[in-house]
């Protein structure tokens, strides 16, 4: 029965098979997945631009964050442009690890996760000594809220970005009087933020950069250094913060075959912190569509991005 | 002495109960909170259920059965294990299904490729397939509403349809029609086909009767793991969840609607020689059609409430753009898109209601002309709008043709008004309701809470199955206790008290409000048929729109996901309420009145006892809603079984945690269901109903 299956299926297999004997990459659909926030989406559209500018059919496609590794492992999704190392590196490496995955080079972006506090925290002085972390053992009534039971509250985002990293570090560098809340998503965050700054008092919040937040500007808390195994999942005491990490870019293990020029240039695509930050900027404070944000961001930059698509850059 | 007797024998249930909250509180002083204390929680028996089902589904879906495929994409000869290619085999049928309508309204290349290849579309670029203008989509929705009700129907859609495009909403809308106009006819066909099978088959019914009530009560979140790991991410994977989570509600209300066509019914259809086909689709389900219709209309809501959540794993349309414009804290843009969900939900529904109760007129005599006047006409306007659609190429420069689509977000946009008036809550109630939350949380929700916790386990039981008893005898009793001894065996039985309390909370305020409004409203006919209006509105208004403001306003708190709860949970309450009250037949007002009671009492001693058994049933759908939203409510940030659902999204051990999650929701829902659902049985055989 098996052999049959299996006949049957390559026959049908090399009846539908093109002739794609040549290096020319395939005329099949290259599929972008897009998450919720904007720089991450218009750098979709501006990658989609880059490739259908070489001449390739582009697709997108709305995607978890997470979920997304498992989705190219098993191909349905082709690239993941923005892999950001403290909150994606574990599923990235999982995915790796079952297969069927690859490591697509490394945007020139550092990146960093944190918690931190808004700019105007830090100029109204409202905790003196922020950022560094020491400063929070003598203000946790600033950051207290309704529901902290009298002690300071960090916010942390969704349990699935980071498990119990936060409560730990703070439980190992603060102790007792600090809590971790986990908000569910990243607009719960920004929420936050925005009710905030309007009331005027402290908050602690994670957030990440390059973000459309730099803008107003935002302070990370100071932690003592990263160092590798310093995590108490990794056997360490947590009494770290996080690191400078890297964006990186995925690909499906079959694109340098199907799409090799594609995949070349995507090898070879790498945005700093600037040129994300202009691309967030767009879309959050000027308010043009994701789309448009894109199609502006190639017109304004073809000496950036033109570079990446000759081979042997 | 005797007095006391005679009142214990009168009030048996009533002594019962008290007896039983007697035991409940001295368990709940005796027993000390430790974890290794067997009556303070028992110990996870079943932690490893998730990590077994996650395992079967691994092996099912990456190592049974692999067979040799050949891929042309690398030349190669890969091992591909056959449910994976069976379910992506699905996967690509469901979406080449989307794609098809899809490209009717939007235009696209795919369709021709499935039939071809991208090679030969790149190589011919004739070889596109044109979208429908717009104004030939409007024009044939004002077309078929007036064809199937008239005017009314047609100035609906018309209207809905025009918002849609001048708002700049047209692709994402046709998007996520062109998903809804899949997921709902095959929810629709499954349904009926199901509800008849249990309708002719006792051990059919019997088999579905419990998966029904799981999948009912399940949380949204819990089927988008199991059908991205089986159909991957897409439009399709979207579609298929929304068929699973829009086709429970379609079958039960078959059953019930053929049940409850007389047997006068199916004897006269025999002796007039029907065979079984023509008995079933010429007789029963033409009768049974009033509960029919109500399952449409429900797997069209859960269609579009669904079209949101679907999002999640790849659906494209207004809930992906909905989600992008929360993160974005634009609640302007959000209101815009979700009123576009609402139109074409409402629009939809009126829609496939006028066509089922369209009566064929068989004596007509009708010539061609007069028979097809409606489809020349459309093929009139098709000309027509098409000649205008490619005038408009030449009138418009900035490479936009208005009169052919109208590109998203370029139409006109009221966002500014919304965010204003967001905004102008936010500054002017800022403080006073800072100072209610602050309230509400520090006296009431914190120590409802710690009060949920501080319960140990075995009392929990004692208390839940004790009632059950009291309702409903031992049965009730052990029903109720298996589900609850599922929940205490996992890890999770803390997140499933946090779960119960802002249930708790949220389904009592909703069934206070529901029942005081649905009472007054149900005074008149005006106010009556304008709440039920309102209540449809807001079932379809996808819930995620409220979190943004809610969040602005009392913060990442447990308020914020119970004022969420609220508003989306009184709707069964009042929708009940009102159907209740209005049922209760006109005669007994007039005996009442004959009697000489006065509003009130009327109020009191009349309507309300007779709709008691149906309210019941309001406030058991407010249960579920209520449920369904804390677990949404994770989108704020909870600490309850819905923040764990929301992760399993991510988790190495997603499905197996992530259903089991959901079976823990469900059990608490189907717990109080039985419970309530019972009580209203004694009520209803007491009133003689």
């Amino acid at each position: 029965m098996r052999k049959i299956i299996t006949a049957f299926l390559v026959s049908v297999g090399l009846l539908m098979a093109p002739a794609f004997l040549s290096a020319k990459d395939s005329s099949k659909p290259i599929v972008i997945p897009t998450h919720n926030w904007s720089s991450q989406v218009v750098m979709a559209y501006v990658i989609g631009g880059i490739f259908e500018s070489m001449g390739n059919t582009v697709e997108y496609v709305p995607a978890d964050t997470q979920a997304v590794y498992e989705a190219i492992r098993n191909g349905d999704v082709t690239i993941s442009h923005e892999v950001w190392q403290s909150t994606f590196g574990k599923s990235f490496y999982e995915a790796m690890a079952k297969g069927g995955i690859i490591d697509a080079g490394t945007h020139a972006a550092m990146t960093l996760e944190e918690v931190g506090v808004p700019q105007w925290v830090i100029d109204k002085n409202l905790c003196p000594g922020l950022p560094n972390w020491e400063a929070l053992k003598d203000c946790k009534d600033v950051f207290a809220t309704a529901d902290s039971g009298g002690k300071g509250r960090i916010l942390e985002g969704p349990q699935s970005w980071h498990g119990v990293e936060y409560p730990d570090r703070v439980e190992a560098l603060l102790g007792d009087d600090w809590v971790v809340k986990f908000a569910g998503s990243a607009d719960a965050l920004w929420a936050e933020l925005a009710a905030a700054k309007k009331e005027g008092r402290g908050t602690i919040t994670f957030n990440w950069t390059p973000n459309f937040t730099d803008a107003d500007g935002f302070a990370f808390i100071e932690w003592p250094p990263y160092y590798p195994g310093c995590r108490k999942q990794d056997g360490g005491d947590s009494k770290c913060g996080s690191p400078k990490g890297w964006l990186k870019k995925a690909a499906n293990y079959k694109m340098p075959k199907t799409h090799p020029a594609a995949y070349t240039t995507f090898s070879q695509i790498s945005f700093n912190a600037g040129q994300i930050g202009q691309m967030a900027k767009l879309v959050d404070i000027e308010g043009l569509s994701h789309q448009d944000a894109a199609k502006k961001w190639l017109a304004d930059n073809e000496d950036v991005w033109k570079p990446f698509t000759k081979p042997g850059m | 002495m005797s007095e006391m007797r005679n009142y214990i024998s009168n009030n048996k249930k009533l002594t019962q109960f008290v007896v039983l909250l007697v035991i409940f509180f001295s368990l709940c002083f005796l027993i000390s909170p430790s974890d290794s204390n067997i009556l303070w929680r028992f110990p996870p028996l079943i932690a490893g259920l998730p990590l077994l089902i996650n395992d079967c589904v691994s092996y099912l879906m990456y190592e049974f059965m692999p067979i040799e495929i050949y891929d042309s994409e690398i030349e190669e000869y890969e091992e591909r294990p056959l449910i994976k290619e069976v379910t992506r085999a699905l996967s690509s049928t469901v979406l080449f299904c989307i794609q098809v309508i899809r490209e009717i309204l939007l235009g696209g290349v795919k369709t021709i490729v499935t039939f071809t290849s991208w090679d030969f579309v790149n190589e011919n670029k004739w070889a596109y397939w044109p979208a429908l203008p717009w104004t030939v989509v409007c024009s044939a929705a004002i077309l078929l509403g007036y064809s199937l009700r008239g005017f009314g129907l047609a100035t609906l859609a018309g209207l809905a349809s025009m918002y849609i495009s001048i708002f700049g909403q047209w692709e994402p809308a046709m998007e996520t029609l062109s998903l809804v106009l899949i997921a709902a006819p095959a929810s629709f066909v499954l349904g009926l086909f199901f509800g008849v099978l249990a309708y002719r088959n006792k051990s059919v019914e019997s088999a579905l009767a419990p998966l029904l009530n799981i999948a009912q009560t399940m949380p949204h979140f819990s089927y988008l793991v199991p059908a991205m790991v089986f159909f991957g991410v897409g439009d399709h994977a979207g579609a298929i969840a929304t068929i699973i989570f829009a086709t429970p509600p379609m079958i039960r209300l078959t059953i019930l609607g053929l049940k409850k066509v007389s047997p006068e019914v199916t004897e006269a259809a025999l002796m007039s020689g029907c065979n079984e086909f023509q008995l079933m689709f010429r007789v029963l389900i033409p009768t049974a059609r009033r509960d029919i219709l109500i399952g449409v209309n429900q797997v069209i809501m859960q269609c579009l409430a669904m079209a949101v959540i679907a999002s999640f794993i790849g659906a494209k349309g207004l809930g992906f753009n909905l989600l992008l414009a929360l993160n974005g804290l634009r609640v302007g843009q959000a209101i815009e898109l979700g009123i576009c969900i609402v139109l074409i939900a409402v629009v939809l529904d009126k829609l496939s209601l006028a066509w089922a109760n369209k009566q064929v007129d068989y004596f007509a005599d009708l010539n061609f002309m007069q028979r097809n006047k409606y489809k020349i006409f459309l093929f009139f306007l098709l000309f027509f709008w098409s000649i205008i659609a490619y005038i408009g190429t030449f009138l418009f420069e900035e490479g936009f043709n208005y009169f052919y689509l109208i590109p998203h977000n370029k139409g006109i946009t009221t966002e500014t008004f919304w965010q204003g008036g967001v905004d102008w809550i936010v500054d002017t109630f800022f403080f006073q309701l800072k100072a209610f939350n602050e309230f509400l949380i520090i006296s009431v929700l914190l120590p409802m809470k710690h009060a949920y916790l501080s319960m140990p386990v075995i009392a929990t039981f004692v208390l839940i199955m004790g009632i059950g008893y009291i309702i409903g005898g031992l049965k009730s009793a052990f029903i109720v206790g298996f589900f609850l001894i599922f929940i205490a065996f996992t890890e999770w039985w803390d997140r499933a008290l946090i779960t119960a309390y802002m249930a708790t909370f949220g389904v009592i305020v909703s069934a206070l409000i529901g029942i005081t409004v649905g009472s007054i409203c149900a005074q008149t006919n005006i106010t009556s048929k304008s709440i039920i209006l309102i209540c449809d509105t807001f079932q379809t208004f996808p819930s995620f729109i409220y979190l943004i403001p809610v969040i602005m306003l009392f913060g990442v708190t447990d308020t914020s996901v119970l004022i969420a709860v609220i508003v989306y949970a009184t709707i069964p309450a009042t929708r009940y309420t009102v159907e209740g009250l209005r049922s209760v037949p006109d005669t007994l007002h007039d005996a009442g009145s004959m009697s000489g009671v006065n509003r009130l009492q009327r109020w009191l001693k009349i309507e309300l006892p007779l709709a008691f058994p149906h309210m019941m049933l309001g406030v058991n759908q407010t249960v579920v809603f209520a449920l369904f939203m804390v677990i949404i409510g994770a989108m704020i940030g909870t600490e309850d079984l819905g923040q764990y659902i929301l992760k399993s999204l991510s988790d190495k051990h997603g499905i197996g945690n992530g259903l089991t999650l959901g079976f823990c929701v469900a059990f608490i829902g189907l717990a109080v269901d039985h419970l309530i659902r019972t009580w209203a049985e004694e009520r209803k055989k007491a009133l003689g109903l």
